[in-house]
């Protein structure tokens, strides 16, 4: 008999194929409604590769040891006051953006991958996207346990839901994964699966990680690490769903080709708040936003996609524009949450003397010559009792929802505008990755919900900052302004004057 | 003697997050659970209509003619969140793995006489079938429902279901000596046996239900309370002598039905007190559900035990339940 006994493979398989069958009294397409209207052809769903053979009780055996071990930090960091511990604390602000506009996406991912678990066809990815749900619940869930012990000190995290859901700049993360939600079951695993989790998760989670771990947040640091070995299951996961459908029938291609164009120009797009995030907000750098493109996008992902060749898929368009906007796109983000700092969740600042130098070296091409010269004016205007803050709402890319304050490629000085026209209306855009993706559906990206737009049209509380700012339970003079009159700083003064005290 | 360790003393500024403490009312510490859990799911100022389907948002409370007030006071009982919940699972999972060891080192299945392995083969091993339609609606109601106090205890019951399908075929390479010729009988029954066509009908109707509350009620209320229970709790007597066995390998099954009952019982009798609609809504689904049900397993109570009563009495418990939660059958 034991000659006969299963493989591994063969075992897994009966664990979660065998379980499926073709259904008869209800027909097939009425029981999965949603998974043809994209224009993908599947062969033969038996032929998909499981990327990792996990059964349930594995699973919770897995992961229930990871938790414990995570809380276990997380009881003791708390009960050890560890948010004393941290480098410095404008580093909180890097959490509050985390919070506010990450956590909620990995929410997001629960539900969407929810929906792939129980609509597409074939039973392989239907089981490894369900465990993903599970998964990105736990990523949401634990980012609140890790991120509740420092809301309990600092300001700029209490409203994160009520926030994500109406302030300016978290509707670009937001939209960015309402846009994957609302795409077909197909669209949601290449833009999710592995555009996000497999070609760009090396340029958010691990920036916001490594900057844990740089910065003495000994909690957030302990997430990352327990949530490593999730992230490689949806790694594995995107890789082989893309290469599954690239194999399954050659219509297949262009589809993917688009998706791909589409999902690496918005996560590019998202992913300048990352960028602004190491460069500026971390006040122990990690390494600047170039050199992390560098690494994990040009050589990572120009391997990738010459592994992907092989299928005809080429390397996303404007991957040449997001590498050259790698010199610029951290200043200007950061210039732009400097001047809207008073409508913000978060503290800004100039970089010390220090920080510039640090900068002028990571970027020799652009820091001295374009952005150098700004911050040192706004400094002079500082001096002089006159920080900088800039009162008009500013013009929203339709696409991205970023104000309008990207360059134009090969000219720093020039901003780009593109536009559109549709049904009688013009649409407004920040770029031509950005213009591409609305002309392609421009039915769905007309729809978006742009904040500036909204705010003028009184939907947002009222017709002043005030009111608006009230409307996003945004506490002015705690949560917002320059850090350094903030009361986060006051309150990390008198922790380090009571420190000294006692070495005293 | 006391030790009493000397540390600094920092006072909070608040004890938990703002959307949380205006539920209770005061800034005042909240729970894991809360915190996890509590106006988790966006609800304001989406971008885009679904394109597979435009008439709703991803999120919307029309998905369903259930109407709350509030999603969130569905509060789950357990208070799992995803830590626990795993912690939890393990911990079943490590008695069902001593029961496995034990039931492999003793052969408890090995020596069955051909009638009773047949008859477990035929009875027991296809509800790894109706675990795994169990899970695609759990799946099912988890994606399309409101609010995360309903919608992640749903992911949390398409895992267990997703476990148990896998024990159940776990019975089924011990039965046949890790082949897997036993699954693939047990799922010729499923798919062509008389005795289950009922069943396997009322699963795959369950497919195409579009109301995510009717199909919550439907799945927890009736198919679990009368397909599970027929097979798990009143067919002792067709295990015959590997009865004992059969309830020790089904153990995870007992500790789960225990533990989701106590969710479900809270979510159902939650949306029927909240307003006389919803109590007749529910009622008229939970009425229609359960004698479905009934149905659909009287084929199988008489094929596996003789006679029809087992399932009317399966049926009865899930009526009898149903009344206690506030929902009346009568109608």
């Amino acid at each position: 008999m034991s000659a006969r006994k299963l493989g591994l493979k063969q075992r897994y398989a009966l664990m979660t194929r065998g379980l499926d069958w073709e259904t008869t009294y209800q027909p097939m397409e009425e029981v999965y409604p949603y998974d043809r209207f994209e224009g993908i052809k599947i062969r033969d769903w038996s032929e998909w590769e499981d990327p990792f053979r996990l059964t349930m009780d594995s699973y919770w055996k897995f992961q229930a040891e990871k938790e414990r071990k995570l809380y276990a930090v997380l009881d003791s960091f708390a009960q050890s006051n560890g948010q004393t511990g941290i480098s410095d604390p404008r580093y909180i602000n890097a959490i509050k953006l985390f919070i506010t506009g990450v956590s909620p996406l990995e929410y997001q991912a629960h539900r969407g991958f929810a929906f792939t678990g129980r609509h597409l066809r074939g039973v392989g990815p239907r089981v490894a996207a369900q465990m993903q749900s599970l998964d990105e619940l736990r990523h949401a869930q634990t980012q609140i346990h890790t991120i509740s012990h420092y809301n309990k000190f600092f300001n700029g995290m209490a409203e994160w839901p009520h926030m994500h859901d109406r302030v300016w700049y978290l509707s670009v993360p937001k939209s960015f994964f309402d846009d994957a939600r609302t795409a077909g079951p197909f669209e949601f695993m290449i833009a999710i699966g592995f555009a996000f989790e497999y070609v760009l998760t090396n340029l958010l989670f691990v920036p916001f990680m490594s900057g844990a771990a740089y910065n003495g947040d000994l909690a957030t640091v302990t997430f990352g690490f327990s949530a490593q070995s999730d992230e490689s299951r949806h790694m594995t996961l995107g890789i082989e769903v893309i290469k599954f459908l690239l194999e399954q029938h050659p219509d297949n291609l262009p589809i993917v080709q688009k998706w791909v164009d589409k999902w690496f120009w918005r996560g590019h797009r998202v992913l300048g708040l990352v960028a602004m995030m190491m460069d500026y907000m971390l006040p122990k750098k990690v390494m600047s936003w170039k050199e992390a493109w560098e690494i994990y996008f040009t050589e990572a992902g120009g391997a990738l996609f010459q592994d992907l060749a092989r299928y005809g898929l080429r390397p996303p368009k404007y991957a040449d524009v997001a590498t050259a906007e790698a010199e610029h796109i951290s200043h200007q983000n950061w210039c732009t949450f400097y001047q809207y700092t008073h409508a913000a969740a978060f503290h800004t600042w100039l970089p010390t003397a220090q920080e510039m130098d640090w900068l002028s070296e990571k970027y020799p091409n652009t820091f001295d010559k374009y952005y150098r010269p700004r911050y040192e004016m706004w400094a002079q205007m500082e001096k002089d009792g006159h920080r900088f803050y800039n009162m008009a709402l500013p013009q929203l890319c339709t696409t991205c929802q970023i104000p309008m304050v990207y360059t134009e490629p090969g000219d720093p000085t020039t901003i780009a505008f593109r536009q559109s026209m549709y049904k009688n209306e013009r649409y407004h855009f920040c770029s031509d990755g950005c213009k591409d993706i609305f002309d392609a559906e421009p039915e769905k990206f007309a729809q978006s919900w742009l904040p500036v737009h909204q705010i003028f049209q009184g939907n947002c509380g009222g017709a002043t900052v005030p009111d608006v700012l009230d409307w996003y339970k945004l506490k002015v003079g705690e949560d917002n302004l320059d850090f350094g009159q903030s009361p986060d700083r006051k309150t990390w003064d008198e922790w380090q004057a009571s420190k000294s005290r006692l070495a005293g | 003697m006391t030790v009493d360790l000397k540390t600094i003393a920092i006072e909070p500024k608040r004890q938990t997050f703002g959307h949380i403490a205006r539920r209770f009312g005061a800034d005042r510490p909240a729970t894991r659970y809360e915190e996890a859990t509590l106006d988790v799911q966006a609800t304001a100022n989406f971008h885009y209509k679904p394109l597979w389907e435009p008439e709703y948002w991803h999120y919307d409370v029309r998905k369903t003619q259930i109407v709350m007030q509030d999603w969130y006071s569905l509060r789950d009982p357990r208070q799992l969140y995803y830590a626990t919940y795993n912690i939890g699972r393990a911990g079943w999972n490590g008695a069902c793995e001593r029961n496995f060891a034990l039931a492999e080192k003793r052969n408890l299945l090995g020596g069955l006489d051909p009638a009773l392995r047949g008859r477990i083969e035929r009875f027991l091993l296809p509800l790894r079938h109706a675990h795994w339609g169990a899970n695609m609606n759990m799946s099912e109601a988890c994606q399309r429902g409101y609010g995360t106090a309903v919608t992640a205890p749903c992911i949390f019951s398409a895992g267990d279901h997703l476990g148990m399908a896998q024990i159940v075929s776990r019975i089924g390479l011990l039965l046949d000596g890790q082949t897997g010729h036993s699954l693939d009988r047990a799922k010729e029954s499923w798919m062509t046996d008389p005795a289950w066509q009922g069943v396997r009908r009322l699963v795959e109707d369950s497919f195409v239900e579009r109301d995510w509350f009717r199909l919550l009620v439907e799945q927890t209320l009736a198919i679990n309370s009368v397909v599970f229970g027929l097979i798990y709790d009143r067919a002792d007597a067709a295990w015959d002598s590997a009865a004992t066995t059969v309830s020790l390998l089904t153990e995870f099954m007992a500790d789960w039905r225990d533990d989701e009952g106590r969710w479900v019982d809270a979510v159902i009798s939650g949306a029927a007190a909240e307003s006389e609609a919803n109590k007749q809504l529910i009622s008229r689904w939970a009425a229609r559900a359960i004698d479905r049900a009934a149905a659909a397993a009287r084929p199988l109570a008489a094929a596996l035990l003789g006679d029809e009563a087992a399932a009317e009495a399966a049926a009865n418990d899930a009526r009898t339940r149903a009344t206690r939660l506030g929902v009346t059958l009568d109608a």
